[in-house]
């Protein structure tokens, strides 16, 4: 089975550190390292390095670039005026999301878009299969690592290695050719853990150069490698939708929370028929964050009841900061306002909870809904 | 790692012989694959339990297992104090994170159970 797994850069890095490995969407990925809580804590509080050199990074480039993505996915890419990132789901036809992604604009000809490890390949199949003559669609994805440095003080730790002034990159913002540690690499100011932070896309042969560096430079920080495990509950803790669990083809952006980034009234784009519709007719279920009573843990598929009709969990899990047990989940609409009582089925039993105002933690405050 | 004086199942749990009663527990190894233990589910006292059938749940923040009794018979007592402090069950397993205390009605049961050193090897591991 391990022969079939695809490893990162940074593999070899990760088992000398003692990281317990998993396989996760085709790759052999660290699931942990000193442990979940522990990385969990060091991010919120200082700052954790993560490989998420799985991801992956399709160049679109040419003279058609900015119209053709803009046909692809919900969000409005004209948008994006400098060296900017944009967060959107790809659409169906039916305005299922095939997908959840960053659109980086390096300039009108140059796009590059970063998606999910386990959609890669379906991905570039889709975006291949949609693709204008006036386009080139380039599968970088091998030849980029890319390292998150999130947490408090993740800046200050990134400073130490670049005479460019990261703290001048605005939130989802990037600058394509910074000097890190002696190598160019792209540092944007994004993430999918709630804090800030940066993530770098670098050259793959870089990588552990840069590891091992970031290491460095934050040790007195605190900074502390962090695993898959620890990105999961942070990312939930922040309210942020993973795809494949929270959502997929299955269900739309509206259904999910995502309708800031459905932009009906720019140019058409696949599958904006039906979400259009689907906003005229209103919604069946809606994605919403629920606490539980006490401390067992919803996992995902788990039945949700409310008035009496049917939902289910989409993740799950108590999280080390709200220390509570937390999770999303769809439901009715007559269940979705926050304090609306529900209960989640876990093994035979009907634990109570109640609907909550998303995220569960917001910067700076340390409170569940 | 694996205290000599305990019998182990290959489930990973312990059972620690005390007079009539059998005192029982997860593993070191059990708990350090479990890692990050949030929350433990117990049965009441008085409930029956079932040789190698599970009598509760243990949950890690990325995975829950069922517990496995090491021997029948009924549960006269429970560790309550586990609810609020699941996390004993990785610092502590063998002493402040026991489970649950049986009343076994087969003792012939715990002849199954393995030594420390069968257990180590179980897991991989040579006994210390």
């Amino acid at each position: 089975m391990s022969e079939a797994l695809k490893r990162t850069p940074l593999h070899r890095l990760h088992a000398a550190a003692g990281a317990r490995m998993v396989p996760f969407a085709g790759w052999d990925m660290p699931v942990q390292y000193a442990g979940i809580i522990q990385e969990h804590v060091a991010v919120r509080t200082r700052a954790g390095l993560f490989d998420v050199s799985h991801m992956g990074e399709i160049r679109v480039a040419g003279p058609g670039a900015i119209a053709f993505v803009q046909r692809l996915v919900t969000n409005d890419v004209s948008r994006l005026t400098g060296t900017q990132a944009l967060y959107t789901p790809m659409c169906t036809p039916d305005g299922g999301v095939i997908d959840d992604l960053l659109v980086y604009r390096f300039s009108e000809t140059d796009l590059m878009l970063v998606v999910n490890a386990a959609n890669t390949a379906e991905d570039l199949a889709w975006i291949r299969d949609h693709a204008s003559p006036d386009v080139r669609i380039i599968d970088r994805s091998d030849e980029i690592a890319l390292l998150a440095l999130q947490g408090p003080r993740a800046a200050g730790i990134l400073q130490r290695l670049t005479a460019t002034p990261v703290g001048d990159i605005r939130y989802y913002w990037f600058r394509p050719d910074v000097e890190v540690a002696g190598r160019t690499v792209i540092v944007s100011r994004t993430g999918y853990t709630g804090e800030d932070g940066f993530e770098l896309y670098v050259p793959a042969e870089a990588a552990p150069h840069l590891w091992e560096a970031l290491l460095e430079a934050g040790e007195r920080d605190g900074l502390i490698p962090a695993g898959l495990g620890a990105r999961d509950t942070l990312r939930l803790e922040a309210g942020l939708l993973l795809h494949g669990a929270d959502m997929d083809k299955t269900t739309t952006p509206l259904e999910v929370g995502l309708g800031w980034t459905v932009k009906l009234d720019k140019e058409t784009f696949v599958g904006a028929d039906a979400l259009r519709r689907q906003k005229a007719e209103g919604l069946s279920r809606r994605l919403v964050g629920f606490v539980l009573d006490g401390r067992s843990i919803a996992r995902h598929g788990f039945p949700i009841r409310c008035n009496g009709a049917a939902g289910r969990v989409t993740s799950g899990s108590f999280t080390p900061t709200v220390e509570k047990s937390i999770g999303l989940g769809l439901v009715p609409p007559a269940c979705a306002a926050p304090g609306h009582p529900l209960s989640v089925e876990i093994r035979g039993r009907a634990v109570p909870g109640t609907v909550v105002k998303l995220p569960f933690y917001r910067r700076g405050q340390h409170s569940a809904g | 790692m694996y205290p000599k004086e305990l019998r182990y199942s290959k489930e990973h749990e312990w059972a620690r012989i005390e007079g009539n009663r059998v005192r029982i527990g997860i593993t070191k190894f059990a708990a350090d694959r479990l890692s990050d233990i949030v929350y433990v589910e117990l049965p009441s006292v008085g409930a029956e339990v079932k040789f190698m059938e599970p009598f509760g749940v243990v949950e890690s923040v990325k995975a829950v297992s069922d517990l496995y009794a090491p021997v029948s018979g009924k549960v006269v007592e429970i560790n309550a104090g586990l609810a609020d402090t699941p996390e004993v069950l990785n610092t502590d397993p063998y002493n402040a994170a026991w489970m649950i205390v049986v009343e076994p009605s087969n003792r012939a049961e715990l002849d199954q159970l393995l030594d420390a050193s069968a257990y180590a090897a179980h897991v991989g591991e040579t006994q210390s």
